[in-house]
């Protein structure tokens, strides 16, 4: 190490010591072992305290500090703006492998809340969980503070030191020994920078690896067309589409459920909407979506797609009917898609094997979709090839000896590698070892060098959207902890001397589009979070058929089989998001699980084991062994059993530590979608899970009103004729002059993502409460996502209904408060003055939609200091005892409003947006003026699907739902999705 | 004055042989047979306070009762420190244990007071030996049942603001919330229970300062009795007052325990939301207010050997009285369930089945079991004149009036309208240590008051004798 | 007690309430009118034998029960209409919601009165009284009747009072000193 950089190290070190002494604890958090021992135990609280000094130590300083560089805000231009309000800036994210375009809000120059940009073609304006989690993120206190050499505190100075001195070597010999490994990238700079590496050292290597890749989707496209392609779907063009395997509207991305809601919006009275065939193993919302949904075994997939592509006249190797679903179905859904050929899709999940990719192209292209439904581009990835396949080679290699400097750059390889390929144990085998990263996670702890990433609001970047359209990705704030980029790392090892990540992004566009005035170009790219026509243009392709002959790649499973399916969690994906509170707490849309994974079966596989929920399991699999708890899917496909990935983490920080159980020890390189014949054990324990909602049946009542669109079409009246409201009151009606604030939910749009959620949480400071509070029933969530279920446990219906307070006008929470803590408002708010409440809870009792929530102890964490820096300093910070609930964002209602005053004028539609609605991708949630007869939330209400929930308690709720409406085919229907209730759910 | 003790009691002796002797030639059920003189009352009865030595039971149980207050006191402690989280509330059930104490304690405060008030009013002369402890044992539940509308706030420091002050922040209660309404009938029944009970003491106060021997026990009895001297016109107004408070103390009460109805039965939850609530509550009240006062009557007699007071007599009409009223509160279970199905809504039948199927089903049959079956015992007259049967069957009322407010509470909450908002409680050891503390306190209170107050009203059984010496 | 010494009155021990009701009765009508009985508990006409006549106990309890309910009853309908209305579950201002309280600050004002009234009346707290120098005067809380006519009746005199109270057979007769 040089002496200056060792001096260096020393300073700081000497700096840390003085920390030692102000906060011994915090710096003695213990190692992942202990951690996770009980990190369950661990009152979150507590060890968050524990973490106070040391932010404020790191913290503080940087806070709220802006880049250096000119950063170009959204809307609110001029930056200089200087009345302290917030303003927003466009940026990008690329969290799951493909970028969203955001808006993020600055508060004082402090990051605190995520929009959709409205511009971005993968947002639309819309989010999803993880872009709306991603600004906790930033503040995470356990987020990697500072560079580590052998787990030692040390500077960015020794990495380039050291960096440099081993460059001089390997350039001898043209770089032969080093490796770069990086997750899917997309950003063109990045990619450019990894290639003029390459040229500079032509014996390196390029390593690319994501747990949740898409080399099926690539290798599809391989076989289909003899190039790797990134199909594009139109869903706004479907009318029928059928899903094999794929969760086009859950999972990451916004844009695909946009599009197929906006398709098939029964309730604007289209007359003929469009209808979704889902054909899938585990629940997902798209199957939960789906008018007809067939639950079938993974690998049966490919067989039902091949018996599709018969039916549609494909030629075909195998000549056998599909063991899952009905023909008569099978043949009802082709017929579908026949008669609407140009306007059908097929589409197949990321997981299923590239076979099923390619019959879905065969299909498209014979139906005549290709073109109008789905359009072919080349993939987004800069490095489209195997992922497996390169991680494999990079093993090989280093096994070889042929390693000998490694470079990490973003990824856990050693948390999430599969599991045959002993990651972990081949890296200790590399002389130099180099890990960049958001966290000082596994791998962190395996190499020598660990170097604290930028998180993305805090470095500069560039990504391209699921359309290949680029966007600059530009920070709001200066690294907390002195972060690095990717780009800054390689521009080290490409031997620039000032590494800065703000050059890197520059001078690449600058040379890529050579456009007159760059500077133009960049403050509009800036300002619009968008580069103008950078998506990847469409390519014409001619479909080859020889690998329809070819025989079925997946025999069909023997009976008594049970296949283990590997999927990204809902919540925390593939464990990236373990150390974030709101996802961790945010209920799993399907199961309502939080916290925690479980080994998901149904009904049917767990009554043959004899399991219950909460029993634990031993899944036996090529010799690796993991214990989980069950829990029981309604609809999920019997003879497997689902595994969410993404926990079990030991070094994700103090909230993911020890949390679940991890599902890589079971993935294989060769299987890592699917594997065939694990084995369950029952092991007498319980292992206890905390699940937000613990009834799923309605109890004959009708919280949630569904009915088919034939059926609504033939008498509109008859969905709502038992309703009884509103009923005659007492008490003379208050006018509400002026403003009469309303929302309207439309069930039928709502595909129960829970954005919103995620978005009510970080819009008003709501507080995670950890798992113990949460089995105790005390989450904190301002609006839940109901879900009910109707029908057999088999294949039952599934229906989500997104509840936030319904703001009644004759409010039953407030006649019992013995102290007019919640009152009303002229506008018709149902206000709680949180420091009038005393804390009786008799509100909550008289709350027959239960929507408020109660701090029954001190929730709130107002110790942390970068928390605090997270918030949104627009709502209070609820202290212990008092109780909370939704109020319809009201801080948002008062600034436009004050916005309108200044202007003298009135509100007009859409001015004010809640933050559920702003980050509902679909558009299910409305809200606005109900006395303009014109606003949107009117028409709605105007509906005759509109209905009021609990009517009959004349509450005179002001949030209302449109009723859902399904599509199944009339000639399916004997047999369809749909078929009356026969077992009752627990 | 202190002169003057050592004489009274020989004069007393003097006393006692004729006038015992107008005893013996008098008939009649005795409500206070044996051979009993004004003398001879009041040596009994201000003996037990003043010259009986400390009882080995007593010190027993004081020390125990201390160690369970203590718990009390530590518990509400940590309530205050942590917040009521420490409890098994949640959302939907975010009352449980709390409000089920507060319930049943003011129903336990119930009948003292209306016992001795009624009982006055409708000169029933069978009022007077238990008219004492049953006020005291009103002040003491009353006492801890105020505490529990304080101590389950979210923020108890803040309590104050139910009360009508002008403040800062201008504003009222909320007057139409029953709360509001709970916090006024208590202030009143609290504060009338202890005018009341205070100006049947005064006159016993005079005795026992007029028999003490140390001087400081005089003076301390002496301050209590604030120079009471017996004067007619005294005994006048103190009588006309104490009739008065009397006729107060009935409506009162009943507008108490109809008000603690209504606290449910003003929500929409299903299973409260019913009018029968109020006489309802009023005749639950009654019915655990007897119990206790047999539960407490039973003991008395049998520590301090008060058979000559409490008579087999008094336990009868007592066990009459709690068969009566374990009869009204068996028609108002059945009228419930009559009620839910006869209203149609489809809420309310849910909420009766639940609770007779549901996961709190054991509660409830417990409970139905020791309110509605145990009691009818009570029928024979065995049983109500074999006082530790009574005693058994007090405490199991009292166990089961317990689980029937728990029940009430619980079972309507955790399953109310919306399937997907339902819930279940499970108490923590914070909401036992509370339920035993409150308990511990409460005999606490009452082992204190037995040692160093009249337990039984001298100047009243006074009136007794006098009135059976009238007859002769 | 010798001469000279200033007396309060003189006192006469009874055994049992009839015979100091017969004693009031006639102390009564021979004319004296500072008279005052002692007894451990009421006796049954013993005060309208000294010539009372009732009390206002009665009317103070109303007159603080009507207070009571008309003060608690305007300050809820000031509070909810003049002072700070509010839209409170959507519903207007009315009666019934305030009965309730109102009722028991009625009983309350009632009570306190009777309670208060009483003290007042009997003018307690009064710690030292004369008759207490009487020294057998403690019976008086437990098993003795007497009877004190004052010194300061204009009909007292030293030895015709004491003849006219033996001749009521008291247990005995002794002078109080002031």
């Amino acid at each position: 190490m040089a002496p200056a950089a060792a001096d260096a190290a020393l300073l700081l070190w000497r700096s840390l010591e003085e920390l030692h002494e102000r906060d011994a604890p915090s710096q003695r958090t213990p190692g992942p072992a202990h951690q996770a021992v009980d990190a369950l135990a661990l009152d979150r609280r507590g060890f968050l305290k524990l973490m106070a000094a040391s932010l404020s130590l790191a913290g503080a300083g940087a806070c709220s500090r802006a880049p250096q560089q000119t950063i170009v805000p959204y809307v609110r231009a001029p930056a200089q703006l200087l009345d302290g309000g917030p303003l927003y800036f466009a940026t990008a994210a690329n969290l799951c492998g493909s970028a969203v375009g955001l808006l993020v809000k600055s508060d004082f120059g402090r990051p605190t809340k995520v929009e959709g940009n409205p511009s971005h073609p993968a947002s639309l304006g819309a989010t999803d969980i993880f872009a709306q989690a991603s600004v906790l993120d930033l503040w995470d206190p356990d987020r990697s503070q500072a560079v580590t050499h052998q787990g030692q505190v040390s500077t960015w100075d020794a990495v380039v030191a050291t960096l440099n001195t081993k460059l001089n070597h390997l350039s001898a010999e043209a770089g032969a020994g080093l490796r770069i490994l990086t997750e899917s990238v997309t950003s063109p700079t990045l990619a450019s920078q990894l290639r003029s590496l390459l040229e500079r050292f032509p014996a390196a290597r390029w390593h690319q690896y994501q747990p949740i890749n898409r080399d099926n989707v690539h290798e599809g496209g391989q076989l289909a067309f003899g190039e790797p392609v990134e199909p594009r779907y139109h869903f706004d063009q479907a009318r029928v589409v059928v899903s094999l395997d794929s969760d086009f509207l859950g999972g990451a991305g916004v844009r695909y459920a946009r599009d197929f809601v906006a398709a098939r919006r029964a309730a604007d009275g289209r007359p003929d909407p469009g209808r979704l065939y889902a054909i899938e193993c585990t629940p997902t919302l798209s199957g939960a979506f789906a008018d007809h949904r067939y639950p079938v075994r993974f690998s049966e997939i490919e067989a039902i797609a091949r018996a599709l592509a018969r039916a549609l006249g494909l030629p075909s190797a195998d000549t056998q009917e599909s063991p899952a679903v009905a023909a008569a179905a099978l043949a009802g859904c082709a017929r579908d898609l026949q008669e609407n050929a140009g306007r059908s899709l097929v589409v197949v999940g990321d997981a299923q094997p590239p076979i099923v990719h390619a019959l879905a192209h065969a299909i498209n292209h014979k139906l005549g979709n290709v073109g109008r439904t789905v359009t072919f581009t080349a993939p987004v990835l800069a490095q489209p090839d195997s992922q497996t396949e390169s991680l494999r080679a990079l093993v090989a290699d280093i096994a070889a000896g042929r390693v000998d400097t490694l470079i990490i750059l973003e990824g856990n390889p050693v948390y999430c590698a599969p599991t045959d390929l002993n990651f972990a144990a081949q890296l200790a085998k590399v002389a130099l070892t180099v890990h960049l990263s958001l966290y000082d996670d596994e791998t962190s702890a395996r190499c020598e060098w660990h170097i604290p990433q930028a998180h993305f609001l805090e470095g500069w970047s560039d990504t391209r959207a699921f359309d290949g359209t680029a966007s600059i990705q530009q920070p709001l704030i200066a690294p907390l902890y002195g972060g690095k980029s990717a780009h800054q790392v390689l521009q080290v090892l490409l031997g620039q001397t000032a590494p800065s990540d703000y050059q890197a992004v520059r001078e690449y566009w600058r040379k890529a589009l050579a456009v007159a005035d760059f500077e133009t170009f960049w403050d509009d790219a800036l300002h619009r979070g968008v580069l103008e026509g950078s998506q990847l243009p469409t390519k014409t392709l001619a479909v080859k058929t020889e690998f329809l002959l070819e025989a079925p790649t997946q025999p069909a499973p023997a009976g008594a089989e049970v296949d283990i399916v590997f999927a990204p969690d809902p919540t925390i994906w593939d464990g990236r998001f373990a150390n974030n509170g709101w996802l961790q707490e945010l209920p799993k849309p399907l199961t309502k699980l939080t916290w925690d994974n479980a080994a998901l079966l149904g009904p049917a596989l767990a009554q043959r084991l004899g399991l219950n929920n909460e029993d634990r399991i031993e899944l036996r699999y090529r010799g690796a062994v993991v214990t989980a708890p069950v829990w029981i899917v309604p609809g999920h496909a019997d003879g497997a059993v689902t595994v969410t990935l993404g926990y079990g983490r030991t070094r994700a920080g103090r909230i993911g530590n020890g949390v679940g159980f991890n599902a890589y020890l079971l993935r294989h390189s060769g299987a890592p979608w699917c594997g065939r014949g694990v084995r369950i054990r029952k092991t007498n324990e319980q292992y206890r899970l905390a699940v937000t909602q613990h009834h799923f049946t309605m109890e004959g009542r009708s919280p949630v009103r569904a009915t088919t669109i034939a059926q609504f079409q033939r008498d509109p009246a008859a969905l709502l004729r038992d309703e009884r409201s509103p009923e005659p009151s007492m008490y003379e009606p208050e006018p509400y002059k002026g403003y009469a604030w309303a929302m309207s939910i439309n069930l039928d749009a709502c595909i129960g993502c829970s954005a919103c959620t995620i978005a009510c949480q970080s819009e008003n400071n709501i507080p995670i409460v950890g798992k113990t509070e949460v089995r105790r029933g005390r989450e904190m969530h301002w609006i839940r996502v109901d879900r009910y279920y109707q029908g057999g446990m088999d294949r039952p219906q599934t229906y989500f209904q997104p509840v936030p307070c319904m703001h009644c006008e004759h409010a039953p929470c407030e006649a019992v408060c013995p102290v007019e803590a919640t009152v009303h408002d002229s506008e018709g708010l149902n206000l709680q003055v949180y420091n009038r409440c005393v804390g009786t809870r008799f509100c909550s009792n008289n709350c027959p939609y239960k929507v408020r929530r109660f701090n029954f102890l001190q929730y709130a964490d107002t110790e942390t200091e970068s928390l605090k820096a997270q918030r949104n300093p627009e709502v209070t910070v609820r202290m212990r005892g008092v109780m909370e609930k939704c109020t319809y964002c009201v801080q948002r209602i008062t600034n436009a409003r004050v916005e309108a005053e200044k202007a003298n004028r009135r509100l007009r539609d859409g001015e004010v947006v809640t933050a559920c609605q702003a980050a509902c991708p679909t558009g299910a949630i409305v809200f606005g003026d109900r006395n303009d007869p014109h606003s949107r939330v009117s028409s709605a209400k105007a509906s005759e699907l509109d209905y009021a929930l609990l009517a009959e308690l004349n509450t005179r709720p002001r949030t209302t739902y449109l009723a859902k409406l399904s599509n199944p085919n009339p000639e399916l229907e004997k047999t369809g999705a749909s078929d009356p209730a026969t077992e009752t759910l627990p | 004055m202190s002169s003057a003790a050592p004489e009274a009691l020989p004069s007393a002796m003097l006393a006692s042989p004729e006038a015992a002797g107008r005893d013996r030639d008098q008939a009649g059920a005795a409500l206070l047979p044996g051979e009993h003189s004004y003398a001879s009352i009041s040596e009994k009865i201000s003996g037990i306070v003043l010259t009986a030595p400390t009882a080995r039971w007593w010190t027993i149980a004081f020390m125990l009762c201390s160690a369970l207050t203590l718990v009390f006191f530590g518990a509400i402690g940590y309530l205050f420190y942590k917040g009521v989280g420490i409890w098994g509330l949640n959302v939907p059930v975010v009352w449980a244990f709390d409000i089920t104490n507060y319930v049943w304690w003011i129903a336990i405060a119930m009948s003292g007071t209306f016992i001795s008030a009624a009982l006055h009013l409708t000169r029933q002369p069978w009022g007077a030996s238990i008219s004492r402890f049953a006020e005291a044992m009103t002040i003491f539940a009353l006492a801890i049942a105020g505490m529990f509308p304080i101590l389950h706030l979210g923020r108890p420091w803040f309590f104050y603001w139910l009360a009508p002050y002008p403040n800062v922040m201008s504003l009222w209660p909320q007057w139409r919330s029953p709360l509001v309404w709970d916090f006024f009938a208590i202030l009143a029944y609290l504060l009338l229970s202890l005018m009341f009970w205070y100006l049947g003491l005064i006159p016993d106060f005079a005795t026992l300062r007029d028999r003490a021997r140390r001087r400081s026990v005089q003076i301390a009895y002496g301050l209590l009795a604030l120079g009471w001297r017996g004067e007619a016109r005294h005994w006048q107004r103190r009588q006309s007052a104490h009739l008065l408070l009397a006729g107060l103390a009935v409506p009162l009460v009943v507008s108490v325990h109809s008000v603690v109805g209504l606290d449910f039965a003003t929500g929409n939850t299903p299973g409260w939301h019913s009018t029968i609530f109020p006489p309802f509550f009023v005749a639950g009240a009654m019915f655990s207010g007897f119990a206790m006062a047999m539960t407490i009557a039973v003991l008395l007699r049998r520590a301090f050997d008060l058979r000559d007071f409490i008579t087999d007599r008094h336990l009868d009409n007592l066990a009459k009285l709690i068969l009566a009223m374990g009869l009204v509160l068996a028609y108002s279970y059945v009228m419930e369930i009559f009620m839910a199905w006869y209203s149609a809504d489809r809420y309310e039948i849910y909420t009766a089945l639940n609770r007779m199927r549901g996961p709190y089903a054991p509660v409830y049959w417990a409970l139905i079991l020791c309110v509605v079956v145990v009691p009818q015992a009570l029928w024979s007259r065995r049983v109500r004149h074999s006082p530790w049967v009574l005693f058994a069957i007090s405490i199991v009322i009292n166990v089961g009036m317990w689980l029937e407010r728990f029940m009430l509470i619980v079972t309507s909450e955790h399953r109310d309208f919306l399937p997907s908002a339902w819930g279940m409680f499970y108490p923590t050891i914070w909401d036992w240590a509370i339920l035993f503390g409150s308990i511990g306190f409460f005999a606490w209170l009452l082992l204190l008051f037995v040692r160093f107050l009249p337990l039984i009203s001298m100047t009243e059984m006074r009136e007794l004798l006098a009135r059976q010496q009238g007859g002769s | 007690m010798n001469e000279g010494q200033p007396v309060y009155g003189l006192i006469a021990e009874f055994s049992s309430p009839a015979d100091l009701l017969h004693a009031a009765r006639s102390a009564h009508g021979a004319g004296y009118r500072r008279v005052e009985a002692y007894s451990p508990m009421p006796v049954e006409g013993l005060a309208e034998a000294l010539g009372s006549h009732g009390n206002r106990i009665s009317l103070l309890a109303l007159a603080g029960g009507i207070l009571g309910g008309v003060l608690t009853f305007a300050l809820q309908w000031y509070s909810v209409t003049v002072d700070y209305p509010l839209n409170i579950g959507g519903r207007t201002p009315a009666w019934p919601g305030l009965v309730p309280s109102t009722f028991e600050m009625t009983v309350l004002g009632a009570a306190l009165a009777a309670f208060f009234g009483t003290l007042l009346g009997n003018g307690l707290p009064r710690l030292y009284h004369p008759v207490f120098n009487e020294p057998g005067f403690s019976a008086a809380s437990s098993d003795r009747f007497f009877l004190c006519i004052e010194a300061a009746d204009p009909r007292f005199d030293t030895q015709h009072t004491r003849r006219f109270l033996e001749q009521l057979q008291p247990l005995k007769v002794s002078d109080v000193g002031a």
